[in-house]
């Protein structure tokens, strides 16, 4: 039910299609060599206009564990965008060589403009401050891993809210949930978009506050998603000098946090999460990693492997 | 009292709030158009209290979308031999295409000019719509003002 079709952004799939994903994913995780042969003979393109590291290496390792192959750019200087073609054409052209294909792309939409043109399955890894699906369902996987379900949480997301859209579809998905509370703590330059608030928790009657003191709601939470403020997203280098220390979670400020809540992170982290927190039990962000790559065998295995 | 004849076959867009005339007027290029146009402003309304309308002297086509962001509550009757024929209720339309422009400089409409700029309605109260490729919320207002 997955094949021939793209992931834009995390609504495109429902949940019951996530569940099925999350279970491939802890059965691939469980059983070591599962689906070794699923994607044999397929060709995954990773065409990243944006530097990425673990984004690119997971979706690599993941298609080669998987027994596929891989090919693409890490930069756009080595793309013909650098020439001066447009995205639809790129895609079109790329379409005719792979299987599928995984976009990162600083510029907002770019991933659906590329389903609209590619004839095999697109799948976002990022177009700019807006959506970020498979690393949405990493985190829902982890959430899932750690907490056993994804119902009855308050989650928290500290940082970059603006732009970071890792929180901006961690935020949409976790809202199809139910009793899901959620609290944006931010200084007021880089609060969630209003597509967000406005947009979707407030029509969807959702439980969420705003506000600039983690201190004050890490109480409440079940879950803490750490950000950080991304150097590349701003215009102006001195705000981005202003706001980048704005939240460093160490572990003085866990201490009134509950004992089973979980630390969640994308990665890479700069200072945002002192070293100090790594060794607490709550520090989930490594395995969050760890479970980024099982959920894209998982998601590759279905949208173009042998999994039905 | 100023008097304006009556059109014989044409269009008259009536209950325009008095000073957003101009805007429906370079809207829908009618400072282009072959036709005789008649364009009153500040007109006395029993409802309004000041309105602007618009007639022309000839049927032309008409971009509803776009009458319909900058007011909904402008009304558009067609005239046939000195009569109303038809009367068009305007609304706010549910999706644009091409009226609209994206302001945010970090959408991919902004590189790749050669997809259509398409908006769908957010919040029909506040009169704000939603770019398809970024999502930013946007307000009418601010792009007609």
């Amino acid at each position: 039910m997955f094949k021939g079709r793209h992931l834009v952004e995390p609504g495109n799939f429902s949940i019951e299609e996530m569940d099925d994903l999350f279970r491939l994913a802890e059965r691939i995780e469980a059983e070591e060599g599962y689906l070794r042969e699923s994607c044999r003979g397929k060709v995954l393109a990773t065409l990243f206009f944006e530097p990425s590291t673990r984004t690119r290496l997971s979706f690599e390792a993941a298609m080669l564990r998987l027994g596929g192959n891989c090919l693409g750019f890490a930069e756009p200087g080595s793309s013909s965008a650098s020439k001066g073609e447009s995205l639809a054409d790129t895609v079109r052209m790329v379409s005719c060589y792979a299987d599928a294909i995984v976009m990162r792309n600083p510029k907002e939409g770019a991933a659906l403009l590329a389903s609209r043109y590619a004839t095999v399955p697109v799948i976002n890894a990022g177009d700019g401050g807006h959506h970020h699906p498979t690393q949405t369902l990493t985190d829902l996987l982890t959430i899932r891993r750690f907490r056993g379900s994804i119902a009855h949480l308050t989650v928290g997301f500290c940082g970059d809210l603006k732009f970071g859209r890792t929180v901006h579809s961690l935020a949409k998905a976790l809202a199809r949930y139910p009793h899901i509370g959620m609290r944006f703590i931010s200084p007021q330059e880089l609060r969630v978009p209003d597509y967000i608030t406005e947009g979707l928790l407030k029509k969807e009657g959702i439980d969420y506050r705003e506000t600039d003191s983690l201190e004050k709601v890490i109480g409440d939470l079940d879950v803490l998603y750490m950000t950080r403020v991304q150097r590349e997203r701003f215009f102006n280098e001195e705000d981005y000098i202003r706001l980048k220390d704005s939240y460093i979670l160490n572990l003085k400020k866990m201490r009134p946090a509950k004992q089973d809540m979980i630390v969640l992170h994308p990665l890479p982290r700069v200072n945002e999460i002192a070293q100090e927190v790594d060794a607490d039990p709550r520090a989930g962000y490594f395995k969050q990693a760890q479970y980024g790559m099982y959920i894209r065998m998982a998601l590759l295995a279905s949208m173009v492997g042998s999994v039905s | 009292m100023l008097n304006i004849a009556k059109i014989k076959n044409g269009i008259v867009i009536d209950h325009i709030r008095a000073g957003q005339g101009i805007k429906v007027f370079n809207w829908l290029g009618l400072d282009k158009t072959p036709h005789t146009v008649a364009f009153v402003v500040n007109a006395t309304s029993s409802v309004m209290g000041r309105k602007d309308i618009i007639k022309i002297d000839n049927t032309i086509a008409i971009n509803f979308d776009v009458l319909g962001l900058i007011d909904p509550n402008i009304t558009v009757n067609i005239i046939e031999e000195e009569q109303i024929c038809e009367k068009i209720a305007l609304e706010l339309p549910k999706r644009v295409e091409n009226v609209l422009i994206c302001k945010n400089p970090r959408c991919i409409t902004s590189t790749e000019s050669y997809i259509p700029q398409v908006f769908h309605i957010e919040n029909p109260e506040l009169r704000t719509y939603r770019c398809e490729y970024c999502d930013e919320i946007q307000s009418v207002g601010d792009f007609f003002r």
